[in-house]
């Protein structure tokens, strides 16, 4: 991956800025839409997996049958295949999602209720990640080859390979039981938000870090590091303001990307440390076999993801010319 | 064979021998020794018993024989079909190919280990299910990679020599395309088992995976942590075998990789895939 900086500056004004950032914007917006629908359609199909009758197993053997009946028309399971398609996007156009079974509540209030804790629990993880990946990432890239750099790879070796369902029980272990300085689980202040974001954050921040240096390496060979230096820059300096800005655009996309594993992950970790998101969520619609909820909290989640996506990608495109024009 | 590539490969080999030899070993998975209940580890049970009294280090070699066939069996599915469709893909192009680009992007809009949680929820928990759920989402980080590579190698004088001379699309396909990708697909199989090992853990401890009383780590590690304050060996035991096991194959894949000097447009690890060491529960 060759950087070819120079070319910033080369034919971008002459092709007409707006019009490239327009038509890139475009072109993402309408595969974003596509990706959307066709996420839509699989959650939607996830119904339909169900083995044998969704309704029987929902609803179990005491419902009688006219209470079948009502169930399998609320979920439109009377339908063509086809019209429940078409029924189901135009709900989730009016952001509708129906209704839940377990507690006869709509879907949108119960998500909605659950939410914040997710988005508080990915934002204090994502905190969490760029503490520890970036120093330990740029000090492996600019003390190359020394007992530094090994102890953050070993680290970042560790880091990928310890899942998260084993770190949170260690870590409560440690800290709330031996030393008894954090609560167990639990949705209470700050302390109780610790142990939770780490857990999910390790394996992000293992694998940022590695990244990071990688970038960094890639770039700190370049002829504009040198002439920074010969400038007399200090070596803060340096990486600061040209080595990180010419390494971004990687070390974000990374970024991006691995906010989906994040918010994957959020499942396992929330069930972990009953912490009341839309991950704990998804498991108690499970065990309730409450499908409607289960659809409804992995199409929020993976629109949450696309979305993310779509507008770290128009970042880059404000930013870096290079993308926009296909470079 | 050089001692960075060995040693993660000892470490496999052994836990492989492990399993493999579970049926031929004298072990005793479930039977309950009522007065060893949560007992630490001691001179005849290395590893502790579990809540019922029952041998841990027993259940643990049992849970490896099931991840590892678990393990085996969805990266051999997802790395087949992955790479005929990617194969395909890149090979017929046109809107052939851009539909299996949307399917694949549509694929990789879901959190991984949240559509195998979904799948698994909903086709009812057990060993078969957990299986088919983790292929769903495992095929798709392989079609992605096949087709990338496909479409590179597609130009190569030598593919368009064989064609020139008349061999049938199979038949280059087969002798020609396959070989020169086919380190990529490898390292990315490596990272594969490893993610695979995670998320059938990560199944198991959500209890859709392997069913009780059948021994899984993943099972262990939830089992374990209701009396983790009493008998933290519960959870510390079954944790460390996977994160020893995933752990070495990580190290291989690595190693593997610098081996084999696979160059990606885009490092290993910077690429959204299906199963991924980072894409874990």
């Amino acid at each position: 991956m060759m950087r070819q900086v120079l070319s910033i500056y080369e034919p971008v004004a002459s092709s007409g800025y707006h019009g490239c950032m327009l038509n890139y914007l475009l072109t993402r917006l309408v595969s974003a839409f596509i990706v959307v629908i066709g996420v839509s359609t699989i959650v939607f199909l996830l119904i339909h997996i169900v083995p044998g009758d969704p309704v029987e197993v929902m609803l179990g053997e005491v419902a009688g049958p006219a209470d079948r009946e009502a169930l399998r028309i609320s979920l439109g399971l009377d339908l063509p295949l086809w019209q429940q398609w078409t029924a189901y996007l135009y709900q989730l156009s009016h952001l509708d999602l129906g209704i839940s079974l377990h507690s006869r509540r709509p879907i949108v209030a119960i998500l909605a209720e659950r939410l914040p804790a997710t988005v508080l629990l990915a934002g204090a993880s994502l905190v969490v990640t760029v503490i520890i990946a970036f120093p330990l990432g740029i000090l492996a890239a600019i003390r190359r080859n020394t007992g530094w750099d090994t102890g953050a790879m070993i680290f970042s070796m560790l880091g990928v390979s310890i899942p998260n369902f084993w770190l949170g029980p260690l870590l409560i272990l440690v800290f709330s039981l031996w030393l008894g300085w954090l609560p167990v689980s639990g949705y209470s202040g700050v302390a109780s938000l610790v142990l939770p974001a780490l857990t999910l954050g390790t394996a992000l921040a293992a694998l940022l870090s590695r990244m990071i240096r990688a970038s960094l390496l890639e770039v700190l060979g370049e002829d504009y590091i040198r002439a920074a230096r010969a400038r007399g820059l200090s070596p803060l300096q340096v990486i600061g303001r040209h080595g990180l800005v010419n390494a971004a655009l990687p070390i974000l996309t990374v970024l991006g990307m691995q906010l989906g594993a994040l918010l994957g992950g959020a499942v396992i970790t929330e069930t972990i440390f009953s912490w009341p998101g839309i991950g704990l969520l998804t498991i108690e619609a499970i065990q309730q076999r409450d499908y409607p909820v289960v659809q409804a909290c992995v199409l929020i989640i993976s629109l949450a993801y696309v979305l993310i996506n779509l507008v770290t990608d128009l970042l880059y495109a404000g930013f870096d010319p290079r993308v926009r024009l296909g470079r | 064979m050089n001692a960075r590539l060995s040693v993660p490969l000892i470490i496999i080999a052994g836990w492989c021998l492990l399993a493999m030899s579970a049926g031929v070993l004298p072990l005793q998975p479930d039977t309950i020794i009522l007065e060893k209940i949560l007992v630490p580890p001691e001179q005849d049970a290395w590893l502790g018993y579990d809540d019922l009294g029952r041998s841990i280090a027993d259940r643990i070699i049992l849970g490896a024989r099931t991840s590892f066939i678990v393990a085996f069996v969805v990266v051999t599915i997802s790395m087949m079909a992955g790479t005929l469709v990617g194969i395909l893909a890149a090979w017929f192009g046109g809107w052939f190919d851009q539909f299996i680009v949307l399917i694949i992007d549509i694929f990789l809009a879901f959190p991984g280990i949240l559509l195998a949680i979904a799948l698994a929820g909903l086709l009812g928990p057990g060993i078969m299910n957990a299986v088919i759920a983790l292929s769903v989402v495992g095929w798709v980080g392989f079609a992605r990679l096949a087709r990338a590579q496909a479409l590179t190698v597609r130009q190569r004088e030598h593919i368009m020599a064989a064609r020139a001379l008349g061999s049938g699309t199979a038949t280059v396909t087969r002798r020609h395309v396959l070989p020169l990708i086919t380190a990529p697909l490898i390292v990315e199989a490596t990272f594969a088992v490893a993610g695979t090992v995670i998320a059938e853990a990560g199944l198991s401890f959500l209890g859709l995976g392997v069913q009780p009383p059948d021994p899984s780590w993943g099972s262990m590690i939830r089992d374990g942590t209701r009396y983790m304050l009493v008998a933290p060996h519960m959870v510390l035991a079954p944790g460390g075998a996977i994160f020893l096991v995933v752990l070495a194959v990580n190290l291989y894949g690595d190693r593997l990789r610098d081996r084999m000097d696979v160059h990606l447009k885009q490092p290993m690890s910077a690429r959204k895939t299906g199963w991924h060491a980072g894409d874990h529960p």
